[in-house]
């Protein structure tokens, strides 16, 4: 059907061209620079679930904390093995290792202008322990109960306090743990004004900040943003940029479309294909920082074939290390085969195995299994997890082992894993605190390996029953000489290395891309010492 | 389809008890559809949100916590209860206007909704508009000049519509028209420089920017709105102008169309005010549920465009097992769909005598 009559005449199509003209014309914006006082951060902070230093276990929300609250000491980012300053300007340990004291710097203020006192110290590392959230095993695992800990924590002057402990701690594992974000100094007067019910002011603080930091919480909005101010009562240099905004931005992609416009300053969640594209990029550069995070597949040993000694050896020549250091991590990790990541006291950096398939074939005979087996794996869809399983995947064919991968989100290979119900799992782990007792009471530690256990460490959860390494693991907390400790380490690791139902892959290195003309960021070995009060542009 | 009749209430006869009591039968037949449809919809999400492979405890405690620590939350979270008592709680609260905290957000889970719902309305109402405004002159277009080259054009465009990823035409509108033309505002709702300086009021940045008189944050705004919003016009577009080209293709071949012709009538009156207004009939069916679609939200455009509406909300509450937040987003989209319906089928008695009841 066909008609001569002008259906939409001539009129109508200029004035919607002109419509679309105008419209477009002043849309189009004025594309200045993120603000010189802002630095503006890409980020997922979606995993941020509450501004609580006594709740927070995050990673996004930790860098936060680091940012933006005091604690006694702190690391130094440079050499995370010596101790530095914060809020405590002395500190001790009595001659039987047990008392713990701490001087505090005069004059400190809180954000609020409330003054910092031990009275403020005692009051938040008795509320951590009476809380009793997820972080507070860190400072519970000194002996400090709920009953306990109004006597084991004590102020003795207006400056002064002391904390004593069960044992006789290695010091160095004892002031580790302070540095944690739970052991953050919160303004006492400030939360317990906000207290409802009893709660220690803990519905408050969930959305709220009370700290003393160099950066100080303007606003939080879930999935969104944070915003971070400059602090003005911070006792020490104050912080260079006037604000800091973290913009939750999921997608990589869109992260790096955003850093090469300008509309931000860092980007955090890069892939390494982003990373390659931007090296030639002059405008942008990119700076790496080795990660307590560790990456491995685990063997459960409630499967009869894993738990055989020669399969579970077999497994670990069956990765091809290389392949993947040199493409799926490239930029974003390192090959690293020892369960303490580089950076911890006592790490190793051996790395035995490579990939070798006729070795594997013949530990699989020795095992009785000559033809391989059938296993699955449980594997979330996110990379590079998801490319090393599938190379995994196609080396294991090779000797036999048929694996076949259930993909799911992380929530629910987690609940599985946690569950003990799994075949193999592919996994991370990253240190709670900067010692590396972190990650032996996780490894190598299973003190009770039956369904009902109270402690769940991931030994556990592959059920690896290992009564001698774990007497290790509680030796080497006691150890109060620190190259001592380290040997005992070194030693535990060897172990690990040969028998352990776990196959490690790798060590995170975390990159971050900026903008040129951004300085002063390094991305610091835990989430909670990236700090971004000491960046300029 | 519910269908309401206002036009009864206007009766003013006799035996009007008689008609004041089929009145009340049918709003209340009504009201009882309305409740049992949203305890239909949270029974199955409350349930579906159970039986799903993810401990709910984890999202609160995380991967780490003592075991007495996550043997404490899952009691307080009354995780422990049967099925059915805790989907009884759930109900009680709700009756009395209580949805619950989300565990991510640590927010009210209506307080979450009320800063990502308008997000979501904004962005969905603008890309119905393109949607609906475009794809309905071109579909009547396409079906006049049937084999044209509106035609053909409408039918590639449908074609890319289904068939291309929105995923990646939302980063390739953003590679071309934020990055390398600089014509639209980059993903996100504002710029960082107006972040602050535009206070949330209604939670509608267009609206909140035009009432403080903040011209220049208002077109950042828009700048900001405009590509995914085209985007999302553009599917529904896709759709939208393929179904008004084949009403009217229906109507075209009528009989009171050649009649029309007979009376001489010009062929764009016959086009625009008499086929188009019956091909409007079920058409309107079509936008609105387009419209609904739009509005629940669309997580793939929310990701690349770095949009915090509520598709992304339910989603990422979804994954975590965040079952409160699950179930307020239900009710949410729930009741778009119930109020687009009830409006389409009002619309329907508007556009056409014919389905008013007697």
């Amino acid at each position: 059907m066909r008609h001569s009559t002008p259906v939409l005449n001539r009129r109508m199509l200029g004035v919607a061209a002109a419509c679309v003209l105008a419209f477009g014309s002043s849309l189009t914006p004025a594309f200045a620079a993120t603000p010189k006082d802002t630095v503006v951060v890409a980020w997922a902070i979606d995993d941020i679930i509450t501004m609580d230093p006594g709740e927070a276990f995050e990673i996004s929300a930790g860098e936060i904390m680091g940012n933006s609250y005091d604690r006694l000491v702190r690391y130094d980012v440079n050499d995370p093995s010596k101790l530095v300053a914060d809020v405590a300007t002395k500190w001790a340990v009595s001659a039987d290792g047990k008392t713990y004291s701490f001087e505090l710097r005069p004059g400190a203020k809180f954000a609020s202008g409330n003054a910092l006192t031990a009275e403020d110290v005692v009051y938040s590392l008795q509320r951590a322990v009476l809380l009793d959230k997820t972080p507070a095993f860190i400072l519970t695992q000194f002996g400090f109960t709920k009953e306990n800990v109004k006597d084991k924590i004590k102020q003795t002057g207006p400056l002064t306090l002391t904390m004593e402990t069960d044992k006789a701690y290695a010091p160095t594992f004892v002031y580790n743990c302070l540095t944690a974000n739970v052991a953050s100094i919160l303004d006492k007067k400030l939360v317990m004004s906000k207290e409802v019910n009893g709660d220690l002011g803990y519905g408050w603080l969930k959305t709220n900040y009370a700290g003393s930091g160099a950066l100080k919480l303007r606003e939080w909005r879930a999935n969104e943003i944070v915003a971070l101010e400059r602090n003005d009562n911070y006792y020490g240099d104050k912080s260079k940029p006037a604000r800091v905004i973290y913009r939750h931005i999921k997608e990589a992609a869109t992260q790096r479309l955003l850093l090469e416009k300008g509309d931000v300053d860092i980007a955090r969640n890069l892939q390494p294909q982003d990373l390659a594209a931007l090296a030639s990029n002059k405008d942008i550069k990119t700076t790496a920082t080795p990660k307590g995070t560790v990456y491995y597949f685990s063997l459960n040993q409630k499967n009869p074939n894993l738990a055989k000694p020669e399969v579970r050896e077999a497994l670990k020549w069956l990765v091809d290390y290389s392949a993947i250091g040199d493409t799926l991590i490239k930029n974003i990790g390192v090959v690293h085969q020892n369960f303490l990541p580089v950076g911890l006291l006592g790490a190793s950096t051996e790395r035995p195995y490579k990939l070798d398939v006729d070795k594997a074939k013949a530990l699989l005979a020795k095992a009785g299994l000559p033809n391989g087996f059938k296993v699955t794996i449980d594997m979330r869809t996110v990379q590079p997890v998801q490319g090393i399983t599938e190379n995994f995947q196609q080396t294991a064919k090779r000797a036999g082992i048929d694996v076949e991968i259930l993909p799911g989100d992380g929530k629910q290979t987690l609940t599985k894993y946690r569950a003990r119900t799994h075949d193999i799992y592919i996994g991370q782990w990253g240190a709670d605190y900067w010692d590396p007792h972190t990650n032996a009471d996780t490894f190598v530690r299973n003190p009770d390996n039956t369904d009902a256990a109270k402690s769940k460490p991931l030994a556990w959860r592959n059920a690896w029953d290992i009564p001698e390494l774990t007497k290790k693991a509680d030796a080497a907390v006691l150890e109060r000489d620190a190259n001592k400790r380290k040997v005992m380490y070194d030693e535990m690791q060897s172990d690990f290395r040969k028998t352990s139902p776990f196959v490690m892959l790798f060590q995170q290195t975390e990159v971050a891309a900026m903008r040129s003309d951004v300085q002063g960021l390094k991305i610091g070995p835990t989430s909670d010492s990236t700090y971004m009060h000491k960046v300029t542009k | 389809m519910l269908v309401l009749n206002p036009a009864v209430q206007a009766q003013t006869a006799p035996q009007s008890g008689a008609r004041l009591r089929r009145v009340l039968w049918r709003v209340g037949k009504f009201l009882m559809v309305i409740v049992l449809t949203y305890l239909g919809l949270l029974a199955v999400t409350f349930f579906i949100g159970r039986v799903i492979p993810i401990d709910p405890v984890l999202a609160v405690v995380g991967d780490r916590a003592p075991e007495h620590v996550v043997a404490r939350v899952r009691e307080e979270m009354g995780l422990n209860k049967p099925l059915w008592h805790q989907f009884y709680i759930y109900l009680d609260k709700v009756a009395q206007g209580d949805f619950g905290t989300s565990v991510l957000t640590s927010n009210p889970v209506m307080t979450d909704i009320r800063r990502t719902f308008p997000a979501t309305i904004e962005l969905a109402t603008l890309g119905i508009l393109i949607g609906a405004g475009l794809g309905v002159p071109l579909g009547v277009w396409a079906a006049v000049r049937r084999g044209g080259w509106v035609d053909q054009l409408v039918r590639v465009m449908g074609l890319i519509g289904y068939s291309v990823p929105i995923f990646w035409l939302g980063l390739m509108g953003l590679v071309l028209f934020y990055a390398k033309l600089g014509w639209v505002g980059g993903p996100g709702r504002i710029d960082v420089t107006y972040e602050f300086s535009v206070t949330l009021e209604s939670g509608f940045l267009l609206l909140d920017t035009a009432r403080q008189g903040q011209w220049d944050a208002f077109r950042n705004v828009l700048s900001h709105l405009i590509l995914p919003a085209s985007l999302l016009g553009y599917f529904s577009l896709a759709y939208i102008s393929r179904m008004t080209r084949s009403f009217m293709l229906h109507e075209l071949s009528q009989e009171y169309v050649v009649a029309a012709r007979a009376k001489g009538l010009s062929e764009a009156r016959i086009i625009w005010r008499h086929a188009l207004r019956n091909a409007m009939v079920p058409l309107v069916t079509v936008i609105a549920l387009s419209y609904a679609g739009l509005l629940e939200g669309s997580v793939l455009t929310e990701t690349v465009f770095a949009w915090p509406g509520l598709g992304l909300y339910i989603t990422n509450s979804l994954q975590n097992a965040d079952m409160n937040a699950v179930l307020g987003g239900t009710i949410i989209v729930g009741s778009v769909f119930i109020g687009l319906n009830l409006l389409s089928d009002l619309l329907y008695q508007w556009l056409d005598p014919r389905t008013r009841a007697p």
